[in-house]
């Protein structure tokens, strides 16, 4: 059963998300033919994207599971990579505040997509606030939970040849990397990432160049604090 | 790796992705200022993050043995031109990766 205001604040937070519909379909069923090519049962891609639900650490923790068991890395890459959640959080604390339960589920679910609808929409006057972006983020997840399911359910059933869809984390990557760096006037930061990481990888090769490269990568931000602000 | 191993391994990422999303919330109650390092660190730290994931994606790489490592420049060369093209998203995560796939299967085999 849908209220009257609930159906009406679905109605006013629906096409803001058609296009995370689109994108997160594309990448949710790619993270779940992903899981699939891997060897892992439909059932990781759902669970997955439904308990962690951030995608890319998700791709990176099929790497993760592959691999050996180091559940410590796993623990600081998630918390690196996702650490720009933190100042999403930062930034929506007044938004979110006074919303009673709804707001655990809103912050649970506070990706970027859903982030940037939330922070950024002019929500009309006659909708109420909480149940906007409640609908916003609710859309998102089921979006990207389905996709990744219908990816690891149907990934078996793909004939075709999909040698070489791994790369489409690296792509995805490079595609965020630079619309960062694009919005950045100091490019310091950037070099001190490929800088550190690939130091390290040269050092302590593939299988553990990567808690020493965070290291690296936080002594050398605090280092040059001053010239990177 | 075993099935608790892999659960382990999924709720360290859960747990810490979490963390990430309500600690701000439970630490910045209502009032007090962010620090200025923490908001430093918030600003700089994505791009950085985002390098050493694409090294972290290269890692296997071997640049002395073919194809030494070029259908990947190609791909994400595709990929940033693309990008820089169209600014979408998407389109250039598809293109790239569709050029990759093209590569690997057809060309570098």
């Amino acid at each position: 059963m849908i209220s009257k205001k609930n159906f009406q604040a679905l109605k006013a937070a629906f096409p803001f998300t058609v296009p995370i519909f689109a994108g997160f379909w594309f990448l949710g069923l790619t993270y779940g033919i992903y899981m699939n090519a891997a060897g892992f049962s439909w059932i990781y891609p759902a669970l997955m994207s439904l308990t962690i639900f951030a995608g890319s650490i998700e791709f990176i923790t099929v790497n993760l599971l592959l691999g050996a068991f180091n559940p410590i890395q796993a623990f600081v890459l998630a918390f690196m990579v996702n650490a720009r959640h933190l100042f999403y959080g930062i930034s929506m604390i007044d938004k979110y505040r006074g919303l009673g339960l709804k707001r655990l589920y809103l912050i649970f679910g506070l990706c970027d997509e859903s982030f940037s609808i939330n922070y950024t929409a002019k929500i009309p006057p006659n909708v109420d606030r909480g149940l906007f972006y409640f609908w916003v983020t609710l859309l998102n997840q089921i979006y990207w939970v389905s996709g990744a399911t219908l990816g690891g359910i149907f990934g078996s059933l793909i004939t075709f040849n999909t040698h070489g869809l791994e790369f489409v984390l690296t792509a995805m990557f490079v595609v965020i990397f630079m619309e960062q760096f694009l919005k950045e006037t100091k490019h310091a930061n950037a070099l001190i990432g490929f800088g550190a990481s690939l130091i390290c990888l040269i050092i302590f090769g593939a299988e553990n160049f990567i808690l020493p490269s965070m290291a690296l990568i936080l002594i050398l931000l605090t280092a040059f604090r001053r010239r990177l602000e | 790796m075993t099935l608790t191993e892999q659960i382990l391994t999924i709720a360290a990422v859960v747990v810490a992705t979490m963390l990430t999303r309500f600690l701000p919330f439970v630490l910045i109650g209502n009032k007090r200022e962010t620090p200025p390092y923490i908001k430093y660190l918030g600003r700089v730290l994505p791009c950085a993050v985002f390098a050493l994931l694409i090294v972290y994606c290269l890692r296997n790489i071997n640049v002395f043995e073919t194809p030494h490592g070029l259908p990947e420049l190609f791909g994400i060369a595709v990929t940033i031109i693309l990008h820089l093209i169209k600014r979408q998203m998407l389109f250039s995560i598809a293109g790239g990766t569709i050029f990759y796939m093209l590569l690997v299967q057809f060309v570098f085999i």
